[in-house]
């Protein structure tokens, strides 16, 4: 059963490996003169000014909030679409109630303007 | 112990090598075609029309140096390119390019592996890449890839969630999660998933443009007000890790709307009799063909269409797609148990 994944697991050795080799090969060959206003952050071309890692939108954080349940919900589905042929009508039933409230929780994140962008 | 090990790396190398020379030349492509809608030659100074030119960029982003700006997180910064470009070769390991075909006497079996939950698996792998474009955005520590960066991982989340209910309308459709199974359902119910499914196929497709960070959806790389996007702090070879996978992963997404979605390695109308002699192509080619038709529409979509703004592509993917998904896998729910 497990052996399938073998190859999976070779895979990712061989593609990782892959890619840390051009980098590391890369940086043997190719030119390095680095100096003090070349490794300064892009700004186009002034000064950069403060820290970029400053405050940003919380429109970013409810967007993540709501994606972990939608996501989470959609992991439940997979196993039941599978299976949906031999659970038939209860199966059925069962999910259109979990996704009965899921909509619910859908429309009022709509109604309190968490999917507005611009407010 | 040779068809475990063996075998198996054997098919990745050459799966590999396969995936990096299409990934190269889909550049040249890209931009021929692009030059064309616009009526220009494109690339045509190195080699004849121009072919050899993937070869000198490559050359060229192995050559070139490889800054690490002072005020980033040196290994995170070096990480990032590996994060992203992993999971979208990775990603190739389910997808059944062929039936199984005989090869030296040994029957071979076109994938690396058929995996029971192999879609389950390309949706998880291919979300990891997410996390290469945040570290690069975070680590960077440069205003434009933070900006960037953020943008890219909540455009990514939101089309996530209509893309995976697509996936399980498909899936309820098929029974099966297994992407060679997927192929069987179609041959056996004798119809190509476009014509079941055609909701979450247009869903699935624009998705696949979003998750690929291609045009309409390229924000997170939108130069005219992001320079570079997030990897405008990368130069040479982590630079290109990037490029080839944002190539990768648009090679993943077409590869993975054919299997599911137009039959994958089947020649069309699997089960009409009088079009059997259409057999004598093999199922690969037949795959290779429906691959790059998806992969010339991205172009296209590319050479034609604006960029979105950034509030409608919120309000398209939570407002339009995750109703509209729902609504579909409802239906689709509903037809299976009753029919």
């Amino acid at each position: 059963m497990l052996t399938s994944y073998v190859p999976i697991f070779i895979f990712i050795v061989i593609a990782a490996a892959f890619a840390a080799f051009t980098i590391v090969f890369a940086r043997l060959v190719s030119a390095q003169k680095p100096n003090a206003i070349k490794l300064e952050p892009y700004e186009c071309g002034i000064e950069a000014a403060g820290d970029a890692r400053d405050r940003y939108s919380i429109r970013y954080y409810l967007i993540a909030m709501l994606f972990v349940i939608f996501d989470v919900e959609t992991v439940f589905m997979f196993p039941w679409a599978v299976s949906l042929g031999k659970l038939a009508v209860f199966g059925l039933i069962e999910m259109l109630l979990f996704l009965f409230i899921l909509v619910v929780g859908y429309f009022y994140a709509w109604r309190k303007g968490a999917l507005e962008w611009q407010l | 112990m040779v068809d475990i090990y063996v075998v198996p790396i054997l098919k990745i190398v050459v799966l590999l090598s396969a995936v990096l020379l299409a990934v190269t030349y889909l550049t040249l492509l890209e931009r021929k075609v692009i030059a064309w809608v616009q009526v220009r030659l494109g690339p045509m100074r190195v080699g004849p029309q121009g072919v050899l030119q993937p070869i000198a960029d490559a050359v060229k982003l192995l050559l070139k140096e490889d800054i690490t700006p002072s005020r980033a997180d040196k290994w995170v910064f070096t990480l990032a390119p590996i994060v992203s470009m992993v999971p979208a070769l990775i990603a190739f390991a389910v997808i059944p390019f062929g039936a199984t075909v005989s090869m030296f006497g040994h029957p071979v079996s076109l994938y690396i592996a058929d995996v029971n939950v192999g879609l389950l698996y390309i949706v998880s792998v291919t979300s990891i890449g997410v996390y290469g474009i945040i570290l690069a955005g975070y680590s960077s520590n440069s205003k434009f890839p933070l900006l960037a960066g953020l943008r890219a991982s909540a455009q990514l989340i939101s089309y996530e969630i209509a893309v995976t209910m697509m996936l399980v309308s498909l899936v309820v459709v098929a029974g099966t999660l297994s992407m060679v199974g997927i192929v069987n359902a179609q041959l056996s119910q004798g119809v190509w998933y476009v014509f079941l499914q055609p909701v979450a196929f247009v869903i699935l497709f624009i998705g696949g443009l979003a998750e690929t960070n291609r045009a309409p959806f390229d924000l997170p790389e939108a130069e005219q007000e992001l320079t570079g996007g997030f990897h405008t702090e990368y130069s040479g070879m982590r630079f290109a890790l990037f490029f080839l996978a944002e190539y990768a992963n648009m090679i993943v997404v077409s590869a993975v709307a054919t299997t599911l979605f137009l039959g994958g390695w089947l020649r069309p109308f699997p089960n009409v009799h009088v079009l059997s002699f259409l057999g004598f192509v093999p199922g690969w080619i037949w795959f290779l063909l429906k691959t790059f038709v998806f992969i010339y529409v991205f172009i296209w979509i590319r050479a034609t269409l604006p960029r979105y703004r950034y509030d409608q592509l919120m309000r398209l993917g939570w407002k339009v797609l995750i109703p509209l998904g729902i609504a579909n896998l409802v239906v689709t729910a509903i037809l299976k148990v009753l029919l």
